[in-house]
């Protein structure tokens, strides 16, 4: 039998005092993406269509490597925060949400190092 | 809690048919959720064949044409039947609405009427409000001051204050958007809903009220306002043409404003 209130339950453990950034910065990563995903495109149309030493050539020029770097981690940020609101939408038990975002989390971190490393590696290099 | 199946026991089967009686004009067929806690039975869909030539215009008037000429035994809520006190908000073709002010011309063919989505039932549709009334009373739905209020008159207010509260004051607290949004349906425990989020914005926006600040404190939480995902359901559905999507997306503006701005 449950003998807790409605008001307590709907109360609950109170306000977390926070989110608002974790909202803001999911907006300002996306209106980032968008005058940084059209390097993605350049970069996506050279890889097909040009030579492997054309498109390395490309990407180690200095600018097209930050910016790729800038669209990598605009990406990945803006990705942890989405795929993290999903998990917390679709997954209710406590355990299962905590784990899922932290893995989530440490995915797309290990996914932006990862291809930083690339991007440097190759501007290095070339 | 996300629920992608219907429970076993909430599973529907098919009910009693009632056939239009002999010499009726205009005959219109309405499909009813039923269910009655005290059978043990899974809910059923009872048949009615009406006829709406001997019947009110609305939908209202269908349901007790029904109670009171047909099956006594159907339970519904229903007060001013004029879209005032919110107490009809049904289902009605897969769209929630206050069913006194939907006439039943406006649907084609049969009208299936169900209980609000993804609320716990009472009775045939009558949906448990205990949940969403209590989050209402959680946001103090009252004004908030520290200064006294003046002696010999109200507080005042300028006439282009009192506009902020158009489209806001209406709402009748019918719960057809809360409970037609689906980030509502799988996290009501925590996630206040766009009826309730509407009713904090009026509060926010009142110029008399000097209680912003905490009540913004109150809402800054990732389930109880961030679970808005700016679906819009609740936009779209809403029986007096409010916009809880618009208030939501006020609400977060202010918290910005007030982290950078």
């Amino acid at each position: 039998m449950d003998y807790r209130s409605p008001i307590s339950k709907a109360r609950g453990l109170g306000s977390a005092k926070s989110g608002t950034e974790h909202w803001w910065m999911q907006r300002v990563t996306a209106a980032a993406l968008i005058p940084l995903s059209f390097w993605l495109v350049m970069l996506l149309k050279l890889a097909t269509t040009a030579t492997y030493q054309e498109t390395i050539t490309w990407l180690a020029s200095p600018f097209n490597a930050v910016v790729i770097a800038l669209w990598i981690l605009a990406v990945c940020f803006h990705a942890a925060l989405g795929v993290q609101v999903v998990i917390e939408d679709y997954v209710s038990a406590e355990g299962a949400k905590i784990i899922a975002v932290w893995t989530c989390h440490l995915l797309f971190t290990a996914i932006a190092v990862a291809a930083l490393f690339a991007v440097l590696q190759i501007s290095l290099a070339g | 809690m996300v629920e992608f199946t219907l429970p076993k026991n909430s599973k529907l089967t098919r009910g009693k048919f009632f056939k239009a009686p002999d010499g009726a004009t205009n005959v219109r067929r309405f499909e009813v959720y039923r269910w009655d806690p005290d059978s043990g039975e899974n809910p059923r869909i009872d048949a009615y064949e009406v006829d709406v030539g001997s019947c009110g215009p609305m939908v209202l008037d269908a349901i007790i044409k029904i109670k009171n000429e047909i099956d006594s035994t159907l339970t519904f809520r229903r007060s001013c039947r004029e879209g005032v006190c919110g107490s009809c908000a049904m289902n009605v073709n897969g769209k929630n609405t206050l069913v006194c002010t939907k006439a039943i011309d406006e649907y084609k063919g049969t009208i299936k009427i169900f209980p609000l989505p993804h609320m716990a039932v009472v009775k045939d549709l009558v949906p448990d409000m205990t949940h969403f009334y209590a989050q209402y009373a959680s946001i103090k739905p009252w004004m908030a001051t520290q200064t006294p209020p003046p002696a010999d008159s109200e507080r005042l207010q300028s006439r282009e204050d009192r506009a902020k509260l158009d489209g806001l004051y209406e709402c009748v607290l019918c719960a057809c958007c809360s409970t037609s949004c689906p980030s509502y349906w799988w996290n009501s425990e925590r996630y206040l809903g766009p009826a309730i989020l509407l009713q904090a914005y009026r509060w926010l926006v009142d110029s008399r009220d000097e209680g912003t600040g905490e009540r913004l404190d109150e809402l800054e939480d990732p389930f109880k306002l961030y679970r808005c995902h700016t679906i819009m359901n609740c936009t779209d559905t809403c029986p007096k043409g409010l916009n809880p999507a618009k208030a939501i997306a006020e609400t977060k503006k202010l918290l910005v404003q007030r982290k950078l701005g």
